[in-house]
């Protein structure tokens, strides 16, 4: 005796309840061709959790990881004019930079919680109160239940959670617990181009996305964040943009 | 007779009983101010009366007012306008030496040595008037209104309730003696009339007949009428000493000599304009109650009962066009004993599921005892909260949820101090530039200077660095036992110290670069001092961020 052929009703509604591959509501790209087109979704997905990570515990690369999700956050505010709740347990960060990157301080809401059990409890909340363009946490540990919460709140909220995990221990990579987050990012410093004239060119990172759901990892060398948030692919040294009045003088 | 039973001048008056009688009798006639000092008569030979304990004299020919006895020394109370202090309000006695309302306090204490001065508190008195126009409108008239010397009542259909005008104001002035105050009582046909008869008549109570107010009113001085000091100085130049003298003359002349405002404040008194009191509205805290038949104890009853009065509660500040920000939950255990659960919201509010939810994140912290009989909830501060605009709703779109309620769920699990937004201060100095306020503020941003993403709460000192001065970035730096060497930088931005902050700071000068090292890590690097000056730093080198 076979078994009656499954509905695709009753199948997307399994697939609902096990979110082994969650339905993805929107996404959010990153405007780079070279990266939406190798992650899955073409974007980070809107209702889901995302890792970001310094490659290394040095306070650079840390630095870095921050800018990714404030770049991805000021993308997301950006685009739905909402605010962004960023929650961590110490408070170091420096709000004109965050500016710089594309996050105004009347678009961000910090909580400075006492620790990361209330920093996970407090995304939560955020992420399903469902008023919200994002949120972030800082975070040094948080097991398999607590990523697992937090991707079920950013399903029911729709708003993107970034979940930056911090360095505890030198040699312990934070990106090898256990996760439910759709992507993980690890972030490097890499050196900038030099530029013809002393002074430090846009700065580069080293973006490697060490796992993905529904696709492999990858690594990239991308331009940081701009004043928006938005990151760039180089340009390779024969089609950069020759700068503007010695164009115009050669045109002349 | 004085002790050794010489003769010492100045003293002869001392000797003679009659005549130091008679001239003590001629002194004590003479207001405090103006009686000759001791120097003047003479030593007396009897030792002195304890300065402390001497009553004073009262002035002959004056019955002392009751209040009076209350100050043996005379009071005043000082307010300060301007640079100057100035006698507020002055006690009888103080008043019947020649202190008045208005006189410079300096002037006061040259006139009389032992003075009471207190500082005059407009807000205290403020508060005793309100609580006395409360007290009017719950149980005297419904029109009663306060002002800074006085109250209003209207008694317009309600004297009879008190058995009639003159009876009232009796009772009034006998109520305002119980506690402590004299009060003095004018009963007119209008509020202008009564005002004046009230501050400006010769008896406590005064009561007139309506259509009377020209003949009381005439004997009075035209300040009685409540007119401008520049119209009372015009009318002191003009002979205008009394009401009567107003009354005769034409309204186009005394409008130009005393002001447009001066006629209609005597026709107010005389009942040609109406004058009307704005009416005090008593403003009631809002409280439902819910007495329960069986004592609850679980978490899950309690709740209900904090639906069921939320429900009450909503309706009752809808009313009043009133959103809560504070809500007092009080549960009266059986024994007695009551304990209060109170939440704010960050913003006035009527949504009923959003207090339920602050009300839930408390209610871990009830102690529930032996059982609750009964729960009160009490709003002690509401906003004024008007209609929501459901314009996204009716359009079916889907409305965006309000920031303000996750700040009042976020407060309540976590304080309502670590919810911050980050606003601008005005200075150069990169860690005094930023400052937490209010979760729900809008701050605007900073100069676009570049800035790091992270600071350092403490600038770490560099060791070994190879840099060139004045104006260079470092080409080698040492930082946490690793060694950097630098391939590009940026800088300097000099920052100068905030001298009006700290005095060490008057030369103090920092000069910011933003380097990178051979591995593409990014800092941002000051050296204190200009590298010319040696007072503006010890050229010493430091790490204060990090860019990614």
């Amino acid at each position: 005796m076979s078994a009656p052929a499954p509905s695709p009703a009753s199948l997307s509604h399994l697939r609902a309840l096990a979110a082994v591959r969650p339905v993805v509501s929107g996404v959010l790209p990153f405007g780079v061709d070279a990266l939406d087109a190798r992650i899955a979704d073409h974007g980070l997905a809107l209702g889901g959790l995302h890792e970001v990570s310094p490659a290394t515990p040095t306070l650079s690369d840390d630095a870095a990881a921050t800018l990714f999700a404030v770049g991805v956050a000021a993308r997301a505010a950006a685009a739905n004019g909402r605010r962004v709740l960023w929650a961590l347990t110490r408070f170091d960060l420096y709000a004109p930079g965050l500016e710089q990157a594309g996050l105004d301080p009347a678009t961000l809401l910090f909580v400075e919680a006492r620790d990361d059990k209330d920093v996970l409890a407090v995304m939560e909340d955020g992420l399903r109160h469902g008023g919200l363009a994002a949120v972030v946490g800082e975070v040094k540990r948080a097991d398999m239940v607590a990523t697992r919460r937090l991707q079920l709140a950013a399903m029911s909220g729709g708003a993107p959670a970034l979940l930056s995990r911090r360095w505890r221990r030198q040699g312990v990579d934070p990106l090898s617990d256990l996760s439910a987050a759709m992507t993980r990012w690890r972030i490097a410093c890499a050196p900038s181009a030099r530029l013809p004239a002393p002074g430090v060119g846009r700065p580069r990172w080293t973006v490697e996305l060490a796992r993905q759901r529904g696709g492999p990892g990858f690594t990239l060398e991308l331009e940081a964040c701009d004043a928006t948030g938005r990151l760039a692919l180089p340009a390779a040294p024969r089609d950069r943009a020759v700068a503007a009045d010695r164009a115009a003088a050669r045109a002349a | 007779m004085p002790r050794g039973g010489g003769w010492r001048p100045g003293a002869r008056w001392a000797r003679d009983a009659d005549a130091r009688a008679a001239i003590v009798e001629e002194t004590a006639t003479l207001p405090l101010h103006q009686q000759p000092t001791m120097r003047e008569l003479g030593r007396r030979s009897e030792a002195a009366d304890h300065p402390f304990k001497r009553p004073l004299p009262a002035p002959p020919g004056q019955a002392r007012p009751v209040a009076a006895a209350a100050h043996a020394v005379p009071l005043i109370l000082a307010e300060t306008i301007g640079q100057r202090q100035l006698i507020a309000a002055a006690c009888p006695a103080a008043q019947a030496l020649g202190l008045t309302p208005g006189m410079a306090v300096t002037q006061a204490r040259a006139l009389v040595a032992t003075l009471d001065v207190r500082a005059a508190d407009p807000a205290a008195d403020r508060a005793v008037i309100d609580g006395l126009v409360l007290h009017a409108i719950r149980h005297w008239t419904p029109t009663a209104a306060g002002e800074a010397d006085g109250i209003w009542l209207d008694l317009t259909g309600v004297a009879h309730l008190h058995g009639g005008e003159a009876r009232f104001g009796a009772r009034l002035i006998r109520f305002c003696r119980r506690f402590g105050y004299s009060a003095r009582v004018g009963i007119a046909g209008t509020p202008g009339a009564a005002h004046a008869l009230a501050r400006y008549g010769h008896e406590p109570l005064m009561r007139i007949a309506s259509g009377g107010e020209a003949q009381a009113l005439a004997a009075l001085s035209p300040a009685a009428l409540r007119l401008a000091p520049s119209a009372l100085a015009a009318a002191q130049r003009f002979g205008l000493d009394r009401i009567a003298d107003l009354l005769p003359l034409p309204r186009g002349p005394l409008a130009r000599r005393l002001g447009l405002a001066s006629v209609r404040r005597l026709d107010e008194a005389l009942g040609r304009v109406a004058e009307p009191i704005v009416a005090v509205v008593p403003q009631e805290t809002p409280e439902t109650v819910r007495r329960l038949l069986e004592p609850i104890a679980t978490a899950e009853a309690i709740e209900q009962v904090i639906g069921d009065l939320l429900a009450d509660m909503i309706p009752l500040l809808r009313q009043r066009g009133r959103g809560a920000r504070t809500l007092v939950l009080t549960l009266e255990r059986i024994d007695g004993s009551a304990q209060r659960i109170a939440i704010g919201t960050a913003r006035a509010t009527r949504d009923a599921a959003h207090l339920a939810r602050l009300f839930h994140l408390r209610i871990e912290r009830i102690e529930p005892g032996d059982g609750i009989e009964t729960m009160r909830l009490a709003a002690p501060h509401s906003d004024p909260l008007g209609a929501t605009a459901l314009a996204a709703r009716l359009a079916g779109d889907e409305p965006v949820a309000d920031v303000a309620t996750l700040v009042d769920q976020i407060a309540g699990r976590v304080g309502e101090a670590a919810l911050f937004t980050a606003a601008p201060v005005e200075s150069d100095v990169p860690e005094r530039a930023v400052r937490r306020t209010d979760a729900l503020a809008a701050p605007t941003g900073w100069p676009a200077w570049r800035r790091p993403v992270r600071l350092l709460s403490r600038p770490e000192p560099l060791h070994a660095v190879l840099a060139l001065l004045p104006d260079a970035p470092p080409r080698r730096f040492t930082w946490r036992g690793k060694v950097h060497a630098v391939v590009a930088g940026d800088g300097p931005e000099r920052i100068h110290g905030e001298w009006w902050r700290r005095d060490g700071e008057i030369w103090a000068v920092r000069d910011y670069f933003r380097v990178e090292d051979e591995q593409g890590a990014r800092f941002w690097l000051f050296r204190r001092g200009d590298g010319v000056d040696a007072a503006t730093g010890d050229l010493s080198w430091y790490l204060h961020g990090l860019f990614g």
